[in-house]
Parts: structure tokens; sequence; C-alpha cells
């Protein structure tokens, strides 16, 4: 493409506004504006320059920033959505979303569920706006860093009056450049930190460039965080495991391919105590009631060192103890096993003593494993109790008189017990629940008296491993010194040029101009040289 | 121990009470000529920044006081944090008042953290005991740099009123003027609500409800402002009480809905009050209080406060929020609703920026940003907390 020489000598890239050098106007707009537009410095710009194939023109409607504001819009619109109702992620785990929105919210809850709101956040169209807030990202930044460096560069110190005169911050004066004026200006601007330049009378001051790359090292940041978030789709890369471990257990840790077992050697609830904990509290606590101060779970992590062979019982080795408290997770390799929920005194196991009714004698005591049953206990002296059936979560007979169980967790234990006493060898059948006894068969003469109960906690773990953390952090930082970069510092320049008996001085920043406007006053305060006016006050 | 807590709650009183001040002579001194642009400041100037100083100063030391009585840095509940984000604007407009210089700031920047205290004194506030997720440093290094962000924003906030109140034409009544007084209708609604709680808080108003709740479990809900509505099928249980005109359902929380309700009553009161005493539109009383400063300094100001604060909402909001929320809840981002809305915040600040780069959205397009941006950062504080209960709820 043919490159644009300007008057100055100076050769510009095809599409070029305003020279990069000298700052004349290279196009016809451009010479009739009142003000130029500095915004990249008149650079030539792809979006601006090229409108023919399919990929100029994808590329100029990502590159525009109302597009850019659009997506952000849409997506920040999109996300309100969202939290109109609970996502399904934070609905009741018992309750099946068809039914949970409409029971909950009615009709408006029905609706909801129906466009697919009740999960919008991994919606095909949700993250459709987020991979074009990425693609817009790359593609405006790219189009605007490359030609906007150039021109920042090649910039001269002696601007073309025409450039000058456009600026925003100007004024001229019929007067000459004293020499002990232009001293007093250097001294000033060099305690402000400008960097100055001086060419044929003409003095450039200039700071603070690097701040104009700000938005680019934060849109990189951007682009490398939703890269690495995109990245948690990998295989491997993420785990994301709930483990539910009583005390006394151990377990498998799922998600770490077996290498690993965890032991949960007692979970503990504390809450805050009035007398014990600091009086402040009182009052809180009274009006409260409760409040937790401490959920842990005592652990043991070991290793299974068998995992490679085929076929062999794990051998564990104790790699670490650890009270995995909330917000103190255990780590471990790339693991996190965090403390996540828990149930207190699930039903461990049930005492009983053989009792003969009519006397009260206890033959002797049964100890029913609600996790481990044996099929008899045999008590001596001819007495033994078989387990003949055994319900952990008895819901009721059915029709048939089958007694059965909703779960195999051991909420309401039940048990059909056949007593063998010296009175009744073949046995005497009773149905024990909790606080009821049926005697099925008939009247007995023993009885399984219940004594007591044991209990235990049940812990549950999340199992997290997240190897994309590197990257989000490292694409966060970059973000944070990008904004940073941009936000806390304004690039400013201010030319002083005589030409042709007038003394021009202009300046320029990308923002605050107040701040350039007051600095300039007081550089050139008590010198001849004119202070500029800000041209586009209201 | 609870002496400290005591010279505390002393200390933010005092704070109150000279922020009070410094509003009165914020407004002595814009009531002088001058203070376009780059003149110095006056007497009245002098001494209203002083003050400001000194209640910052004190209620600072409320904060350090606390954070000795109860061993955590006092920002865990609703009442601890919505005082710390009064402070921060207090704290954000001292900052900018020294870059800029203009006592009019000071005007409406105070009173809009007055009624922020105000507004948080009406949350339970004794000092609360830690739940384990709270039991973290990320909780004061979270939270005081969101809230620090926070209030930066809504400096930009009030120099954005401040341009609207001077640049829309009063003359008229446009959808300008109209929107402009849903703004002060809503300050006042707020004004409304510590009033009347206030009220029936000394009175001792109380009236228990028995009523079925979401999981149609039978439960008790204790109103402290006479019922207009009432819960799911509730029974009033205190006598002699006021019983509701309607009841609401399950999923709607009646208490709080009521309270919104007396809120706008009241505000509604207040507004037609002074609508009817000075026969002007609320902003209209206000615009020659603002005639002397210039608009384009206060799209500067209003800009610049987004740029101050934009990287520090970033961090402490989103940036520090995820390193906690990946250390206390297992995932640094999991769609919490607190969570969405300040990335909404985030996303919206970006626009606006992104905004300022293109002609037409300076001035006063720019103004109605910012006004937006601060509803949005109050709604997430405030509504988020107490009407779209997620993870972050507070008690
Ligand atoms: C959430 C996403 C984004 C964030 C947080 C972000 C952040 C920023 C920030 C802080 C600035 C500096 C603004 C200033 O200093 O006034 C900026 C500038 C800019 N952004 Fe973004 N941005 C985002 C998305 C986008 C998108 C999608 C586009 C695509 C059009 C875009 C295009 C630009 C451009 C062209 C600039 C100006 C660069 C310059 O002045 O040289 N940004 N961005």
């Amino acid at each position: 493409m043919g490159k644009v020489k300007c008057e100055c000598g100076h050769v510009n890239p095809h599409g070029t506004i305003l020279c990069e050098s000298c700052g004349r106007a290279l196009t016809e707009e451009a010479k009739k504006e009142n003000l130029v537009d500095m915004r990249y410095e008149g650079s030539a710009r792809r979006s601006q320059t090229y409108n023919k194939t399919i990929i100029d023109k994808v590329w100029n409607f990502f590159s525009s920033v109302k597009v850019g504001i659009w997506v952000i819009v849409l997506i920040l619109v999109a996300a309100s959505f969202g939290t109109i109702l609970p996502q399904e992620f934070y609905i009741p785990g018992n309750i099946p979303p068809e039914t949970y929105y409409e029971d909950v919210y009615g009709t408006f809850g029905k609706i909801y569920y129906m466009i697919g709101f009740h999960d919008l956040y991994n919606s095909v169209w949700f993250i459709a706006l987020i991979a074009a807030l990425g693609v817009s990202l790359v593609i405006a930044s790219l189009d605007r860093v490359v030609p906007l460096y150039r021109a920042l560069k090649t910039q001269r110190v002696d601007r073309h009056e025409s450039f000058m005169k456009k600026q925003r911050l100007f004024a001229e004066q019929q007067a000459v450049l004293q020499e002990s004026d232009l001293q007093k200006v250097r001294e000033e601007l060099k305690k402000k930190r400008y960097k100055i330049r001086e060419v044929n009378g003409a003095l450039f001051a200039e700071k603070n460039r690097f701040t104009r790359w700000g938005p680019y090292v934060n849109h990189a940041g951007l682009i490398i965080f939703l890269f690495g978030a995109m990245l948690r789709s990998v295989q491997g890369m993420y785990v994301d495991e709930l483990l539910w471990i009583r005390e006394g257990e151990t377990l498998q840790i799922p998600g770490a391919g077996g290498d690993y077992y965890i032991k949960n050697d007692g979970f503990t609830l504390e809450n805050y105590e009035e007398g014990e904990d600091p009086e402040v509290f009182n009052e809180a606590i009274d009006r409260v009631g409760t409040v937790a101060k401490n959920y842990q779970t005592d652990a043991v992590l070991y290793r299974n060192s068998n995992n490679d062979l085929p076929g062999a019982e794990p051998e564990l080795k104790k790699v670490l103890e650890d009270d995995i408290q909330v917000n103190q997770p255990m780590k471990f390799n790339s693991f996190a096993v965090y403390q996540t929920s828990f149930r207190e005194d699930e039903m461990k196991a049930m005492h009983f003593a053989l009792t003969n009714k009519t006397t009260g004698e206890e033959v002797g005591d049964v100890v029913i494993d609600l996790f481990d049953q044996q099929k008899s206990y045999d008590l001596g002296n001819g007495y033994k109790v078989e387990l003949k059936g055994y319900y952990p979560d008895f819901d009721g007979f059915t029709k048939e008189g089958e007694p059965i169980s909703k779960s195999p967790l051991p909420n309401k234990p039940a048990f059909l017990f056949n007593m063998i006493s010296p009175e009744k060898p073949e046995g005497e059948v009773s149905f024990v629940e909790i606080q009821n006894t049926m005697e099925p068969l008939g009247e007995t003469i023993y009885k399984m008296k219940f004594k007591n109960l044991e209990t235990r906690d049940v812990s549950a773990l999340t199992i997290r491993k997240d190897l994309t953390l590197p990257i989000l952090v490292i694409g966060g930082i970059i973000f944070m010194i990008g904004v940073i970069q941009g936000s806390y510092w304004n690039h400013r320049r201010i030319w002083i040029r005589e030409k042709g008996g007038y003394i021009y001085t202009a300046g320029h920043t990308n923002k605050n101009w107040h701040g350039l406007k007051r600095e300039i006053d007081s550089v050139l305060d008590g010198t001849a040289i004119p202070e500029p006016k800000d041209r586009q006050k209201d | 121990m609870s002496d400290l807590a005591g010279v505390s709650s002393t200390l933010l009183y005092a704070a109150f009470i000279f922020y009070l001040v410094g509003t009165f002579l914020f407004g002595g001194s814009i009531r002088q000529k001058g203070l376009r642009d780059d003149e110095r400041l006056n007497r009245w100037g002098i001494f209203a920044i002083t003050a400001t100083i000194i209640g910052f100063i004190a209620q600072l030391g409320y904060f350090f006081t606390r954070w000795a009585a109860a061993g955590h840095a006092p920002v865990s509940n609703l009442f601890e944090f919505i005082t710390f984000f009064g402070m921060m604007v207090v704290g954000a407009f001292i900052l900018i008042f020294f870059i800029y210089k203009t006592a009019i700031l000071g005007l409406f920047a105070l009173p809009i953290a007055v009624i922020i205290i105000a507004y948080a004194s009406m949350f339970p506030r004794e000092i609360s005991p830690l739940i384990p997720a709270l039991q973290s440093d990320w909780l004061h290094i979270h939270v005081t740099t969101a809230a620090a962000g926070q209030g930066i924003l809504a400096i930009s906030f009030i120099a954005g009123i401040i341009y609207l109140v001077k640049n829309i034409d009063q003359s008229v009544s446009t959808k300008k003027t109209k929107w402009l007084e849903v703004i002060m209708f809503t300050i006042l609604s707020v004004v409304g609500f510590i009033i009347v709680t206030t009220s029936f808080g000394l009175a001792n108003y109380s009236a228990s409800f028995e009523y079925v709740n979401k999981e149609e479990a039978s439960a008790v809900q204790e109103f402290t402002l006479p019922a207009l509505v009432g819960p799911n099928e509730g029974v009033l249980v205190t006598e002699g009480k006021m019983e509701p005109f309607v009841d609401m359902p399950a999923f709607i929380n009646a208490n709080k809905l009521n309270t919104v309700l007396w809120s706008l009553a009241t505000g509604t009161l207040l507004y037609l009050l002074i609508r009817l005493l000075f026969k002007k539109r609320v902003a209209a009383l206000m615009q020659p209080l603002v005639r002397n400063v210039s608009s384009d300094l206060l799209d500067e100001i209003s800009y610049r406060s987004v740029l101050i604060g934009f990287p520090v909402f970033t961090l402490g909001a989103l940036i520090f929020a995820m390193i906690w929320a990946q250390i206390a809840w297992t995932r640094f981002w999991g769609w919490d609703p607190k969570e969405v809305w300040a990335l909404i915040t985030f996303l919206f600040y970006a626009a606006f920026l992104h905004l300022r780069l293109s002609k037409g959205w300076h001035g006063e397009r720019s103004a109605w940003l910012s006004v937006v941006g601060f509803g949005i950062i109050m709604f997430n504080t405030v509504a988020v907390n107490l009407v779209i209960a997620g993870l972050h709820s507070y008690a």
C-alpha cells in the first residue's frame, strides 16, 4: 500500500491522519478541523484504513470501542438477571429444579426456569458474550497499540505550527523567546520531572508516556485471566469433589487417582459461649442465640505406596496430620482439602440388653454396629440373639407386612430379632424400632431393652485442585499493574516554539486537563511566554 | 474491654457531630463569592475541612478502639460495614478535596456520609463474634479495600449530582428534572427510614407474628414497625398491635418489605412537605448553592474519582475477594449474588471509562452515569444483603 510522505519529509504509513513526525494534517478532513483529534495521535489504525474483505469487516467491528462497550453492558445486564432468583447450584439438593422454581416462586419461577436463567452463567449465549469480550479486547488493543507506539516514538520536537494551533490548550503571542525565560521554564519543568528536548529553538517537554500503555497492559492481563478461566475445562486441570467422611473412617481421596487416603480423627463444632468468650460478644450471643466459632476435622493424610501395583491392597503411609478448619484448608501437592459441611450425631451403634420381661433380669448386652452387623450375638448359657432383619431407615411395612427401609443410611434403624433362650430354644420374634417394640408372632418372655446409642459426626470435605490458579494470578497482577499504570498518571506534553515573530505554546494530556493547565501556568508564571487557554471549556 | 467499646461508640458519635458541623461550615464557605476553578479557599472553607478531618480522625478512633475491643476489624456486620463505608466516603472526599480544593463538594459529600452512618446505626450495633467463614485476615483486607474503592467512586456520584443540580434547566419540567427529583426523593426516603426506625425504636414498638415460611414450617417474625404488610399466613401474637392490611407470599420477607414501605411513605411525606413549603423542586431549591462552581471542574472531579477509585475497587472487591473465596469457600468465584453485583459494578465503571473515550459522553451524560454507578454500589451494599440472601448476607 502507498505510504504518505509529509511536507516535512517523513514517510508515514498508509492511513495516517497527522504526520507522525511534525504533526501536519495529512487528510482533507483533518485539515479542516479546528481541534485535532489526538486520541491515537492521528496514527494509521488498521480499522480506520481498510474496509474491503470480510476480515477487515470483522476486525473493524471488534476494534470499535462502541462494540466493546455494548458487549460489556450486555454481560452486565445478563449477569444481573442471574441474581433475581437463586441459581440452580444454590437451591436445596434434594428438590429437582424442574419443580423447585415453580413451587417456591410460582409462575415467575417457572418461566425463569424455562428460559434457562436458573443456570445462566453456564449458558452458551453467556459464554459467547464473554468470548466476544475477549476477541474485542485483543483486536481493539492490537489495532491501537502498534500505531500509537510508532507515532509517539517518531514525534518531533519542533511540531508544525498548524499542529500546535489545533491543540486544545493553546496560546500565541507576538514576541521573541528570551533565553532567560527559557532557562526558567527548563528548571521548572525539570522540577516537575518532564523530559525536555530542544531543537531549532523549539522546546518539547513530555512526561509519563508509559501511562499510555496502561490500557494495553490491563487488557493483556484480562485476556490472560480469561484464557486461564477457559483452561478449567481441560482434563486434569481441575478437581472439585465432595467427600463425606465419618469420625474414625479412612477413605480414598477422590480425584487424586487413588494415591491418597484421608482419615477423620474427629470432628468438632464449637459455639461461642457467654462467660468463656470475650464479654463484648454477650449481647450478640443473647440476641442471635448460638453463634458458631469453629468447625474442624482432625485429619490424617496417607499415601498409598501400593497404588502402582494393580490389585494390591493399599499400603498406607502417613504423610501429614492437620486440623482442617474453615479458612484453613489442608494442603498437599496441588490439592487442598476444605472443611465444607458436617452432620452431627449420626447413629453409629445401638446397645440393647436381653431382658426377662417379668423378672427384669438382664441376661447380657448386645451392641449392634449399624454399619457392621453380625448375624447373631451369642450371650452364653444358651442365650443368643439372632438379627433376622435390619432396616436402617425404617419407613413402615409393605402390604404383605414386609418392613421397608427408605435408604441405607441409619437415620431410623429398626431390627427384627430372634431371641433364643433356654426357655425358648427356637427363639421368640421381636420387631424393635426406636421407642417401639412389636411382637408380631405372639407375646414373648424376653425383650430387647434399649440401653443407649453411640453417635458420631460426619464431616464433609471438599477436595480441590485448580492448576489454572497460577495463570489467573499472573493475569490478575498484570491487569492491576495496567490499570494503575493507566489511571494514576497522565501523559502530558508541552510544546513551546517561536516562529515568524510569534511564540506558540500548546499542551496535551490524555486526561485531566485542569491538572495540566495548572501545571503549565505555574511553569510559565513570571515569564513572557503566553499561558495556553483551554479552548474546549463550557 | 467493654470500656473500650464505650469509648468507641462515643468517638463515632463525635465523628457524626463533626461531620454535621463540617456540613454547615461548608455551607458557609460557598455562600461567599468566588471559588471558581483555582481560587483559594476562604476562612470558612478552612474551618470546614478542619472539622471534617477531626471528624475523620474521631471515626478512625472509633474504628481502631472497636477493633481492639472485638479482637477483629469492625467490618463484620451490616452496621460496621456501612459505617466504615461512610468513613471511606469522608476519607475519599478529603483526598479529592486536597487535589481540587472545591468546597461545594463538601456540602454534598458530608451530608451523604452523615446519612450513611445514621442509616448504619439502625442495624444491630452490638459487637458480634466472627463465624468461622469470617475468621481470616482477608476479612479486613478485602472489606476495607472494597469499601475504600466504593467510597472514592461515591465522590464521582457527588460531583455528578452537583453537576446535574447546576446544569439541568429548572425553568421547565422535563424528564431530566423528574429523574433528578427521583434521586432527591430516594435520599429523602433513606432519611425517612432513619426517622421511622428511630421513632418506633424509642417507643419500643414490637409485634410478633407466627407465620408459615418458605420451607412450609411454622416460624416467628418480629416487627419493630407497625405491620402494613404481614408475613405469609401470619397471626399477630402480641396483643394490641396493628393488624396488617395484607399478607405476603412466603418467599417475600414481609418484615423487610414493611420497612421499605414505611421508609417510602415517610420519604414521600418529607418530599411533599418541602415542595409545599418552598413551592419549588428540591433540585431547584439547591441550584443557587452550586452556581459558582465550574461545570468543567465538576466533570473532571467526577471522572478523576472513577479513575482513582476503579483500581482500588477492583483490587478490593474482586481480586482480594477471589483470593479469600478460594481460601474460605474453596473456589475463587461461585456466582454468588454479592460476587455478581461486585462484577456488575466493575463492568459498569469499565463501561463508564470507555464511554469517556468517545465524544459526547462528558459533562451531563457522564454525570448521569456516575449517579447510576452509585446506585449500583448502594444496591450491592444494602439491597443485595437485605433482599437477595446469599453466602454474604449478614445476620
Ligand atoms: C471488562 C473488560 C474491560 C476492562 C476492565 C477494561 C479496562 C480498561 C481501562 C481501565 C482502560 C483505561 C481507561 C482510561 O484510562 O480512561 C481501558 C481503555 C481502553 N479499552 Fe478497555 N477494558 C475492557 C474491555 C475492553 C473492550 C472489550 C474493548 C474493545 C473495544 C476495550 C477497548 C479499550 C480501548 C480502545 C481503550 C483506550 C486505549 C487508549 O486510550 O489508548 N476495552 N480499558
